[in-house]
């Protein structure tokens, strides 16, 4: 087999503070003015990639997993030239298409046509190869109806179909997608997925960053995890995913504190500060198994007083979607103030009957009495659930089985002529 | 370099598409569209005509004033509007930068390639106002595009070094509009390159857009060529151009991280 991508010893680094410091061109002059001979000093530095090696075969489909600022991005930029390394070198062979974005270069004031032109020249496809897919693409992204409307009428759905839509048209050799299947609704990442998958099959060599580890564990081969700028571990998907979901256990603790949530909304009288999972004992868990019970506390801080809040919380799968929805207000519970301070509201589930993987948790807090959020946040905070014999039985139960169990039992007394319970074993 | 070149080549049409969407966006919700592109050099024509032409009789080589200054306002407009475009052309897609690979000097290219539309429409006004004024056509007429074809590589070679200081220095941006103001009057567009003092005309030839206008008006119009002024203004430009180029070729390794 030929090797499609090789990466030796690479690194990168970024100057810190080059951003802010020195971006007008009179703050230089005034510099070299004041102090001409002056060397300039070395700078606070960044490593986002140090001695980075490995390489793919031609038709290898590899994840690249990691937490966020562990340098995948980094690397994905490499790859894709958009960025040049400090130092060491990468070679890849054939056409390269890099989708770190979906719709790049799209113009709001442009028709859908005009957009899938654009955007194929700018990804690499010539005129005549987008004259000859048109169709296809149009069709595969399903705005058939208003390719002739300009994008900035689409809705962020039609707007990344299209936009993935042309890039799955692009029949490159080495294709590098970060994190597109993140947004779009579900139905969509299935046909990504499928498309993909397609891609798998064409022999095509593809590597996809993500933190949907579902989506990594059903489309790649193997599985490349990045921490701290270099390979942690190189080896089969599931390994690789295995020994990464571990090292939150240890590294997060039980606490997950809410202070640096991005795109977090609402007026703050009162925000949540930190999600503590526990034991119905009280013990701090990372991880719980099916069918345990599980208080989840949620601490709070108020500035104020606040009158008749109502706490709230939606569980998501991975792949985003709701499982439940639950407040105090849906339970007709009347807060009818929350004194300035700190403090903490518990919610106890007694059976927490999911199938194994990891849960997302969204969190609000707003008036049981008018439409006022005062603090909201979505996927804020995470829970694996690990596998237990929730039948009562040693056989695996685990996310192929769907998301949820109910307490069951098969009755067998209607069958004629029963065998021993012990030949069933 | 040879690879760079190549490279630029092979990815030709993205250029076009670029020069494409940003005429395309520029004209699609305007109601007179391309006849923009005339107006504001006919406004400032008029202008000039009035005070400097009128009433302050600045002399124009004997060809009517109007003329005269439309003649070289339909090239310095190309120049400095298009420059401040080029100028900004890394800053203001900044998206693509740090999204996707291809040659980065597309992007200026594509910005000075567009602005040659403009610039087509305003001739066409211009061979009007030729007919207009009963301008005797001569064969020196058939060298006129040289001299746009040289305006367009002196915005591409000073576009590339200003595009590029543009991606580390903001001030570039704020300072571009000011100098192509400024720029204006140490250019003859509003009077012949003879109206200044003769030790004044050494300087002005420093300015690669003297030369340029000079000869575009001896074309169309028929005055002597300064071949002196001309060679300056082509060297200037030339080395604009390599500079620019290896310029941009060294600092665009860093686009996307600093953009």
């Amino acid at each position: 087999m030929t090797q499609s991508i090789s990466v030796e010893q690479l690194s990168k680094c970024y100057e810190l503070g080059l951003a802010q410091q020195e971006t007008q061109l009179r703050d230089q002059l005034v510099r070299l003015l004041r102090n001409p001979f002056h060397r300039r000093r070395p700078k606070d530095i960044l490593w986002a990639l140090r001695d980075v090696n490995f390489s793919v075969e031609e038709g290898e489909v590899v994840g690249i997993i990691g937490r966020n600022g562990a340098g995948k991005s980094t690397l994905l930029k490499i790859l894709s030239k958009i960025t040049y390394p400090t130092s060491g070198r990468v070679r890849t062979r054939g056409r390269v298409a890099s989708l770190l974005e979906v719709g790049t270069g799209f113009h709001e004031e442009l028709t859908g046509r005009e957009n899938v032109y654009l955007n194929g020249s700018i990804l690499g496809m010539k005129k005549r190869e987008v004259d000859e897919k048109f169709e296809a693409i149009v069709s595969f992204s399903g705005v058939e109806r208003f390719v002739d409307t300009p994008i900035k009428r689409y809705s962020s759905g039609m707007r990344m179909r299209l936009g993935f839509s042309v890039a799955a048209h692009l029949e490159p050799d080495v294709l590098i997608v970060d994190e597109v299947l993140a947004v779009g609704d579900a139905a969509f990442q299935k046909k990504c997925i499928t498309a993909m998958q397609d891609m798998r099959g064409g022999g095509r060599t593809v590597l996809f960053v993500s933190h949907n580890m579902a989506a990594v564990e059903n489309l790649c081969t193997r599985g490349i995890w990045i921490a701290n700028g270099n390979v942690r571990l190189d080896g089969p998907t599931h390994e690789v995913i295995e020994a990464y979901m571990a090292s939150f256990a240890s590294a997060d603790g039980a606490v997950n504190a809410l202070t640096d949530v991005e795109g977090r909304r609402g007026s703050g009288e009162i925000r949540y500060t930190r999600v503590e999972f526990l034991s119905k004992a009280g013990e701090p868990q990372t991880v719980t198994r099916c069918g345990k019970s599980l208080v989840i506390r949620l601490h709070y801080l108020a500035n104020e007083v606040v009158e008749h809040p109502s706490f709230g919380i939606r569980m998501y799968t991975e792949m985003g979607t709701l499982i439940t929805d639950t407040s105090t207000w849906l339970h007709g519970l009347d807060i009818s103030r929350v004194a300035a301070g700190t403090g903490y509201i518990d919610l106890e589930i007694d059976s927490l009957n999911l199938l194994p993987g990891r849960y997302y948790f969204s969190l609000w807090v707003d008036s049981s009495v008018a439409s006022h959020i005062y603090d909201a946040m979505e996927h804020a905070i995470q829970l694996d659930i690990e596998e237990a014999p929730v039948y009562g039985h040693s056989r695996r139960v685990d996310s192929r089985f769907g998301l949820v169990y109910f307490p069951q039992r098969w009755r067998l007394d209607g069958i004629g002529g029963r065998l021993s319970p012990a030949a069933n074993a | 370099m040879r690879d760079w070149l190549s490279e630029i080549w092979r990815c030709r049409e993205i250029l076009y598409f670029l020069a494409w969407r940003d005429i395309k966006v520029r004209y699609k919700q305007a109601v007179l569209g391309v006849a923009w592109a005339v107006l504001q050099p006919l406004f400032t024509m008029i202008t000039f005509a009035f005070f400097f032409g009128r009433l302050a009789g600045i002399p124009s080589d004997g060809v009517p004033y109007p003329l005269f200054s439309f003649s070289a306002l339909l090239l310095w407009t190309y120049f400095s509007v298009t420059l401040t475009q080029v100028g900004n052309s890394l800053v203001t897609n900044s998206s693509l930068i740090t999204k996707i690979y291809f040659p980065r000097v597309l992007l200026p290219a594509s910005s000075a390639f567009a602005g040659l539309l403009d610039l087509l429409v305003t001739s066409l006004f211009l061979v009007a106002m030729m007919i207009y004024y009963h301008v005797t056509p001569r064969w020196t007429m058939l060298l006129a595009p040289l001299f746009v074809a040289q305006t367009a590589i002196l915005v591409m070679g000073a576009g590339m070094l200003l595009a590029a200081l543009n991606v580390r220095y903001r001030d570039v941006k704020y300072t571009l509009p000011f100098v192509t103001q400024l720029g204006l009057f140490v250019t003859p567009v509003i009077y012949p390159m003879s109206f200044l003092p003769h030790h004044f005309q050494g300087w002005l030839a420093l300015n690669p857009m003297t030369g340029i206008i000079e000869g575009f008006r001896s074309c169309l119009f028929g005055g002597a060529f300064n071949w002196g002024l001309i060679g300056c203004s082509w060297a200037i430009t030339l080395f604009l151009l390599v500079l620019g180029g290896l310029h941009f070729r060294s600092a665009e390794r860093v686009f996307a991280d600093i953009v």
